[in-house]
This record gives structure tokens, sequence and C-alpha cells, in this order.
């Protein structure tokens, strides 16, 4: 028995960090992995999610509602970001860098000045359960259950919508897909947004279990470049498989040596695995197939 | 008529000539340089010591000032970074030649300047609660050490609560250093450490640390959780039911958590603090009052706000008696060792040996409901370990950090 619930509790474990790495990477994914721009304000996107959600929750939303606005308001500053700053950059991925870290620099200082240095909590929901000797949030679990989720819909998105096609067409062959006919900006803006209102999905889904100031957005971004890096430009087959990989990592030296040796275990990884997979876990895939 | 305007003129011109140097001297402000972090990781912890600084001078300056000097703050943001205190310590001692600087949060900030204020023989005062052991004649601490804080909370938790302790600390000096002394004191009163873990500064997320403290089963837990990246321990502690009492040198004193996180998170955390705005003191009261008065969207008034606001005053009482800025002539009115003041939580002496501040502890226990009981107050508690351990700063000034694990060498 005893046996059966160390078991358990690594399995919790592996999907507590399995659901931080995916929903903090998702939105990265997709800005970062296919579009190119490399996005220190994924961050910031977060932190919109987190605090729009949480005051949405304060004015009597219910959770789910709540995250979904804080989804949507992440989304539509991505969209404003991208009309305003990074279209012009497509074709400079470096200078996006600079541009996309003084966003990151204004939005958080901008955030401490309107809105003081923190912001009140809006409480974890459903409470703990118990196996053997531990006890564990169900919150949690919910976190796990929706990056299962997330990545589904995300999935579904890209290969079964006339809008993934595109989106893929799009980033794949820009002048080929205008040739034919696409609208190629508002591809670029529509996906720019999607990533960003991912991002303010992993903001608003921890809002409730974290510490709201902001410069929150700062703790997902090693752990979201790490994933993005490690899987390469594929969601599905970049993604998702770092997050196991990285989540198996992170897991097993926390609860050996503490979070010291998990935090290492990551970056070794990362360093490691671009050493021997230049194009990440999907880079690989996607050459051996072809 | 032309005579009444010449004698007029003259008599004026005589009256600027004696006035005029002495308006002038009168009037030469002392410089007081403030470097805090006003944005970044710490800033939550830190923007009330600034205003702290801020209502102290602004009451001291309608006063008359220092010895009928005003002074003038020239204040830098160090965003919680390191290298920003360097670069802004160089600034202010070189070239906005500050009489005093009023320093840092982070311990790792505090070293990354020392050796600056100790290069220019200048004045620093480090208003913030510290992991302890600077024996530095160029320094002058005004918040509480292990021993004014841990020697008071460890035995009341081990006799409340038991004798098996886990502690979670920050991973840099403040952190490590904490963890020492907690060790040692739980040694001494006959406990056992079930678990020590150190967590690098801006982790946020702390599933397996919480399972790894279920299963070392402590009696309670130390957190030394040091910026609001770790402070989420707190809500995912409670959501996971952890519910373990907690003590703590650093927080609520410090990043009020009991305000910031959803009750019962924060139930049974003990935390010994020299200050907070709950304590509940006709004094208190009324400095709460006046902060309000000026900062009415101050989020909370914590112990590092209100050392930082006592250090201008006590800064004040040294000048006053040395009657110069001059190091060396308020060293030597330090020496004298009298040099206290009556604070909103008590009286504060400055410690001749260390230049470290006594204080009144308060042992605040959170609540339920997240309000603050004070279940014990000890009453001018010394910083004495530095002054026992050898550091004398009267004789010499060795300009070194010392430990429980490296002591002052012996002579």
């Amino acid at each position: 028995m005893e046996f059966l619930y160390s078991i358990f509790s690594f399995l919790y474990q592996f999907g507590d960090a399995f659901a931080f790495l995916v929903l903090s990477s998702c939105g990265l994914a997709v800005i970062f992995g296919m579009m190119g721009v490399i996005n220190l304000a994924h961050g910031e996107f977060i932190l919109c999610g987190a605090y729009v959600s949480t005051s949405a929750a304060h004015m009597g939303l219910p959770l789910p509602l709540a995250i979904a606005a804080g989804s949507i308001a992440a989304g539509i500053a991505g969209m404003i970001v991208e009309l305003a700053v990074i279209r012009p950059l497509y074709a400079r991925p470096l200078d996006t860098i600079v541009a996309t870290w003084g966003i990151s620099m204004i939005v958080t200082q901008g955030t401490l000045i309107v809105l003081g240095t923190t912001m009140a909590g809006s409480g974890t929901p459903f409470g703990s359960f118990s196996v053997g000797a531990y006890s564990y949030s169900i919150y949690r679990v919910v976190l796990m259950v929706m990056a299962v989720v997330t990545l589904a819909a995300l999935w579904l998105m890209f290969t079964k919508t006339r809008f993934g096609i595109l989106a893929r067409a799009t980033i794949q062959v820009p002048h080929v897909a205008e040739a034919l006919g696409v609208n190629t900006n508002l591809i670029y803006s529509l996906t720019f947004g999607l990533g960003a209102a991912l991002a303010g999905l992993a903001g608003g889904l921890y809002a409730p279990t974290m510490t709201l100031v902001p410069t929150m957005g700062a703790s997902f971004m090693v752990e979201a470049f790490v994933t993005v890096v490690v899987g390469g430009a594929d969601i599905f087959l970049g993604t998702a498989p770092a997050a196991v990989v990285l989540g198996l990592i992170k897991a097993a030296l926390t609860s050996w040596k503490g979070q010291f040796a998990g935090q290492i275990g990551l970056l070794v990884a990362v360093i490691i695995v671009i050493r021997i997979l230049p194009r990440g876990i999907s880079g690989k895939i996607l050459k051996e197939r072809a | 008529m032309k005579m009444k305007l010449i004698s007029a003129t003259s008599a004026l011109a005589t009256l600027l000539s004696i006035a005029g140097p002495f308006a002038a001297q009168a009037q030469e402000p002392i410089k007081l340089g403030v470097l805090e972090d006003q944005s970044g990781d710490f800033a939550l912890a830190t923007i009330g010591k600034v205003h702290g600084i801020e209502l102290a001078v602004e009451e001291i300056n309608a006063a008359g000032g220092i010895d009928g000097r005003p002074i003038e703050i020239i204040a830098y943001d160090t965003q919680s970074d390191n290298t920003r205190y360097q670069e802004f310590m160089r600034r202010v001692l070189q070239r906005d030649k500050v009489d005093v600087v009023f320093a840092g949060f982070s311990s790792a900030s505090r070293e990354a300047y020392r050796p600056i204020v100790n290069q220019f023989d200048g004045l620093a005062f480090y208003n913030n609660q510290y992991e302890g052991g600077v024996c530095d004649a160029n320094m002058i601490v005004t918040g509480a050490v292990p021993e004014q804080q841990f020697s008071t909370l460890l035995p009341y938790m081990m006799e409340t609560y038991g004798k098996k302790v886990y502690t979670i600390a920050a991973d840099y000096n403040f952190g490590q250093i904490s963890a020492e002394w907690v060790r040692q004191i739980v040694d001494e009163n006959g406990g056992e450490m079930v678990g020590e873990e150190f967590i690098p500064l801006g982790v946020s997320q702390f599933s397996q640390t919480i399972q790894n403290i279920q299963a070392a089963k402590p009696d309670f837990v130390v957190t030394l959780l040091v910026g609001t990246a770790q402070s989420s321990y707190y809500e995912q502690a409670g959501a996971a039911n952890l519910a373990l009492p907690m003590a703590s040198s650093v927080n609520v004193g410090q990043g009020y958590e009991h305000k910031r996180f959803t009750p019962p998170s924060l139930a049974n955390m003990y935390a010994t603090v020299n200050y907070i705005e709950e304590v509940d003191t006709p004094e208190s009261k009324a400095f709460v009052e006046k902060w309000h008065a000026k900062f009415p969207d101050e989020p909370y008034i914590n112990q590092e706000a209100e050392n930082s606001y006592a250090a201008v005053y006590l800064y004040k009482l040294m000048v006053e008696r040395a009657k110069s800025t001059e190091l060396e002539a308020i060293r030597g009115v330090i020496a004298e060792g009298d040099i206290c003041f009556d604070a909103p939580e008590g009286e504060m002496c400055i410690d001749p040996k260390s230049q470290h501040t006594s204080h009144t502890i308060y042992l605040a226990q959170v609540t339920e409901d997240h309000s603050i009981a004070f279940p014990k107050v000890w009453e001018s508690i010394q910083p004495y370990w530095l002054g026992e351990a050898g550091c004398d700063l009267t004789m010499e000034d060795p300009s070194a950090q010392y430990t429980p694990s490296s002591p002052p060498p012996a002579k």
C-alpha cells in the first residue's frame, strides 16, 4: 500500500510539473516556436491574464468565466502588440528580442505604478484530498486536466479547422499563401493573438495559486523557454513530449534533492538537448519523417 | 527723502551682509542618500521603507531640521538588482557626496554595496532585519538579527508545538545563514531538524516541497522565504491542506502575506517582528495614523518601514550630539552607548560594539481569519551575539561578516 501511495505521489508531482510546463509554454510555442518571434514579453501576457481574471473573480464572475476573460484580454492585448510593434519585425527575429523586452519592462513597471505592488489573490478553490500520508490540492489536478485539454484543443484547431490550416500555410510560405488569396496580415495577427491568449490562460489558471505582483510573469519564463527550446517548432510533436521529459526530470530531481536540483536539472537538460538536437525534439521527429 | 532711501538701503545691505552667510550656512542641507528597491521582485516590501524615510524627513524638516540644517533626500531606484546597488552607491558617495546612505533590502545587495562604502569610508544604514553578523564601522544596522528573532521565536514554538523542525529558506546568504542559526538554536534547545530545503529566488511552484515536508512529518515549519515569487508557497501549502504551524523571522513582518493571501492559508504562522502596523500601543496607533495621512494608499506598514523611519531620527540624534556629520565624530557618539530613540515599537538603542540596534520583539500570531494576535512581547532585546563573539567596533573595525560557524577570530 505504501508503495502505491508513493507511486501516486510521484504521478501527482509529475503531472503538476507537466501542467506547469505545458501551460506556461503553449503560448510561447505558438509565438516563438511557430512564428519565430522571440517573445520576451511572454510573462507579461501571463501577467495580463492573471490580473484580469483575478479582477473579474473579485467582481463576482465565476472562476471559469473569469479565467476565460483573462485569456481573451491577453489575446486582444497580443493582437494590439502585434499590430503596433511586431509586424515590421517578422524578418528580423533578433530585433524582436529588444522590442518585446522593452514591452515587458514597460508593462511590468506600468503595472507597478498604476496598480501598486500587489493585488489580493482570489484563493485556491476546491480544497484538498488525501492519499495515504499525503494531502493534495484538488485544483492542481484541475490544472493537469486543463493542460491536456489545452493541448488537445490546439491540436484540433491546427489540424481540423480552416484557420489552423491557413495559419500553418501562412507561417510556412507566406507569399504563396498570399498569392492564393489568404489575408496573411490577419492570420499573423490572429496567430499572435492566439499565443498571447494561451499565455493569458496560463496566467488565469495559475493566478489563484500564486502571489499577484507585477513581476509574476518572470517566474514562468525559464520553464516556458526551456520547454519550447527542447520541444522545437511543433507544438504537438515538440512541446508535449518536451513537457513530459522535463516534467519527469524536474519531479524526480526535486523529490530527490529539492528545488535547487530540479532547476539545475531543467537547465542541464536544455543544454544537452541543444547540443544533440539543435532543432529540438520535433525537429528530430520531422526530419526523420521527411 | 533721498537720505532716508540711502540709509534704508544701507541698513538693508548691512542686514543682508550679516544674515547672508549665516542663512546660507543654516540652510546647507544634510544630504541623505536612499537606495531602495522601488521596482522588481522586492518592491512590495521596500516601497514602504522609502515612505518611512520621507515621512521622518518631512517631520524633521518641519521642526527645523537637524541642528537647523534641512535634510535633502537623494533617492535612486535599485530595481531589486545587486549591480544597481554598486552603481548607485558609487554615485551617491562620489558624485552626490551624501552625508549618509540608507540602503538595501536583500542581504545579497548589502554585501554587494558594503565594500564600496568601506572604500569611500562612508556611513550607511541598513534598515532591514537580516541574518546578522556584520561587524563593520561604516554600517549601522537598525533591523533585527537572529539572536533577537530566533532565540525568542524557536523556544516558544518548540514548547508549544514540539521539537521536530523543518526549514525552507531562500537560497542565498540570508537564507543559508539564517538556516544555520535555526539549526543551532533548535539543537541548543534539544530539538531535531527533520528537514531543510533551500529554494532558489524566483521559484513559485512548491508542490514537491510541500510533499517533502509532509513526508518528514515535522511539528512546525520555519519559512524563510524571500521575494514575491516565493510567497506563493503559502497559498499552495494552504490549498494542499498542509496545516502545519509555521515560524518565520522574515515573513508577515516584511511581505504582509497575511493580507495578501486568502485565509486560512497563513493560520498559525508565528513571526517575531520588531514592528508591524497591528502593534496595539498608543504610539503605534498614532504612527499608523500620521502615516496614512501622508500615504493614504499604503497597503501595509511593515517592520522595515518603521526601522527606516526610526533610523532617520537616530541619525538626527547622533549628528546633533556630534555637531558634525563626519563618520569619526558620529562613531565617537555611538561609543558613548546611549543613543536611544522612542520609536513606534518602543525604545531602540544602538549597541556600540556592533552598531546594531536593540528592539522590542513582538511575537505575531496569524489567526484563522488572518488577523494578528500578540501572544508574547519581549522588551529591549539586545543584539548581543556579535559583541559576545568578539566584535568590538569601538576598538577595531574588521569590516567583515561573521556567522555562528565562522565567528570573529579569537584573540
